[in-house]
């Protein structure tokens, strides 16, 4: 076997993809299905410059996260369904002191401790809503070991272009899978790192947006003083009671995620072009899809395949313009109804939309979707 | 090639995610594609646990097994947990200590996994690596030189003689099984 085709585990993938994206910082408290990404980052990461932490809890994993970016390091940290309900605060403080952080979501089964060794697609919505207040929000979806390599650098890219937190969803069988991977060279990687200041540290303005809306942000130590806060800013980082600055922040903070979709949105579809039925399905559902898809067209069933890979922002457009030419589409989700409710707001003018759920801590088999689909041809 | 689906059952802290770990990098070596999952209660020790491996030429969508052509059981409880999804003709291999009700159709493989691993080699711990040499003996699922490959690989140094033993014993007790 070369070095670069291997067996490789879903979580490991995430960590190998967060090296080469760059990552010189972990902070994490280990939890179940995430825990091998916290594993292996300590193994890997004193060897290459880099630090690792183990918090005290899931909130301190995410701040010492967020502290370590602004000194200038690419950081990261992993948690599942109970450490992500805990780093939620954090993830909007991200949000508007707009710091780059990639933050991992094994998900397991929930509410709270929930089904821990159990896979689920529980959080979805909380990835998007968790946080209080208007935010921006990018969340990415793998759907194979490879992908969570790939997703991962495309995470922290996205990270330090937009400056904000950036979700990857994952679920316990993509986390724990293991299966062939052949890893890129490092010359075929795309590599974002954060636009730096380049003026002279008293015209510094930490805040002040380039043409894009993303500031250039200065790493904390290299001689730009600036002040960092949650509390409504302006350009300088001090707290601003200024209805005027407040509503600019918050709308400049959405515009980022808003006015780059096309940048940002990617998606998969498999046999839509003839296709009289679609399956809406992420993470390992999609695996189930294509599974089912393989034994309806044995079958003479057109079905295709849609999957968002990055889950949000919504691949609104494209979807809106399939559910016009099929008959309907088939949500299948471990969980009781999350994305498709993104779904029937965009398509049910269109097409007839039909939710298969399932929560029982199992995988969606391709025999349930196939199932599904006889039942309401 | 079809795609062969193999579920390894028995008692957490038995070995067989490890076991299913080395199945699907040997299929890799000889060329293939591999995909391994688990499944797991939260003990660390005891309760059923379950390890699946599917091989295939083909690129390898749904990860899990969906209709059993190998079952491995190292225990009772094991076994009745997870046998369903058996193929008609699947190939059950089981250790001695299973016992299969008289409907039971497969071809079944009964032979002392358990007992080799600790009473002849002195070590349970190798007893993943004999039911290992057992199912690849049963099935040739992959070729002999990809599993020792593969074992070596990923056991700790200073053992590969104790388990290239411990894989010939499992090939052994699968021949005599098979002769039965």
């Amino acid at each position: 076997m070369s070095n670069k085709v291997r067996l490789m585990q879903g979580n490991e993938a995430c960590v190998e993809g967060a090296i080469a994206a760059g990552m010189k910082f972990y902070a994490g408290y280990p939890i179940t299905p995430s825990t091998e990404i916290a594993e292996i980052s300590a193994e890997r990461l004193p060897r290459i410059g880099g630090k690792f932490i183990q918090m005290e809890d899931e909130i301190a994993g995410i701040a010492a996260a967020i502290g370590a970016s602004l000194t200038g390091a690419k950081t990261m940290t992993a948690t599942s369904g109970p450490g992500f309900s805990l780093k939620q605060e954090n993830i909007g403080y991200a949000c508007i002191a707009e710091i780059p952080v990639v933050v991992v979501n094994v998900q397991r089964g929930g509410p709270s401790t929930g089904q821990p060794t159990s896979p689920a697609q529980g959080d979805m919505m909380q990835a998007k809503w968790g946080t209080h207040g208007d935010h921006p929000v990018i969340a990415l979806c793998p759907s194979s070991v490879r992908e969570t390599f790939d997703l991962t650098i495309r995470a922290f890219n996205l990270a330090e272009k937009y400056r904000m937190p950036v979700l990857l969803m994952m679920d316990e069988v993509i986390g724990h899978m293991r299966e062939k991977i052949e890893i890129p060279n490092a010359s075929e990687i795309e590599i974002v790192d954060r636009k730096r200041p380049s003026c002279p540290a008293e015209d510094y303005l930490p805040f002040k947006p380039e043409a894009n809306l993303v500031p250039l942000m200065a790493d904390f130590g290299a001689g730009y003083r600036y002040h960092v806060t949650g509390l409504v800013h302006d350009e300088t980082g001090f707290p601003s009671n200024s209805t005027d600055i407040a509503d600019k922040l918050i709308r400049r903070l959405v515009d980022k995620v808003e006015l780059n979709k096309e940048d940002i949105i990617t998606w998969e579809e498999e046999n839509t072009e003839d296709a009289d039925i679609i399956i809406f399905a992420y993470g390992c559902v999609a695996r189930a899809a294509k599974t089912a898809i393989k034994i309806l067209r044995e079958k003479g069933i057109k079905v295709g395949l849609f999957r968002p890979i990055t889950v949000w922002p919504f691949p609104e457009e494209r979807l809106i313009e399939l559910s016009k030419s099929v008959k309907t589409i088939i949500a299948p989700e471990m969980n009781l109804g999350q994305m498709v409710l993104e779904v029937e707001r965009l398509c049910n003018k269109h097409t007839k939309i039909e939710r298969l759920n399932k929560v029982n801590g199992e995988i969606i088999y391709p025999e349930e979707i196939v199932a599904k689909i006889e039942e309401v041809l | 090639m079809e795609k062969h689906e193999v579920r390894l059952s028995g008692s957490g802290g038995q070995g067989l995610l490890l076991a299913g770990i080395i199945l699907a990098e040997a299929a890799i070596l000889d060329g293939k594609n591999a995909v391994q999952t688990q499944s797991y209660g939260p003990e660390a020790r005891g309760g059923a646990s379950k390890s699946e491996v599917l091989i295939s030429e083909d690129v390898i969508d749904f990860p899990k097994v969906r209709v059993c052509d190998v079952l491995l059981s190292l225990t009772q409880k094991s076994y009745e947990q997870y046998n369903h999804g058996l193929k008609e003709d699947g190939i059950l291999i089981l250790d001695s200590s299973v016992t299969v009700d008289a409907s039971v159709k497969n071809r079944i493989f009964s032979m002392p996994i358990i007992e080799t691993a600790a009473k002849v080699l002195g070590k349970p711990m190798v007893t993943n690596i004999v039911a290992l040499g057992a199912i690849v003996e049963v099935t040739k699922l992959v070729s002999d030189a990809s599993l020792e490959a593969a074992v070596l690989s990923r056991v700790p140094k200073g053992t590969e003689e104790l388990n290239k033993r411990a894989l010939s014993l499992g090939y052994e007790i699968a021949r005599q099984s098979m002769n039965k």
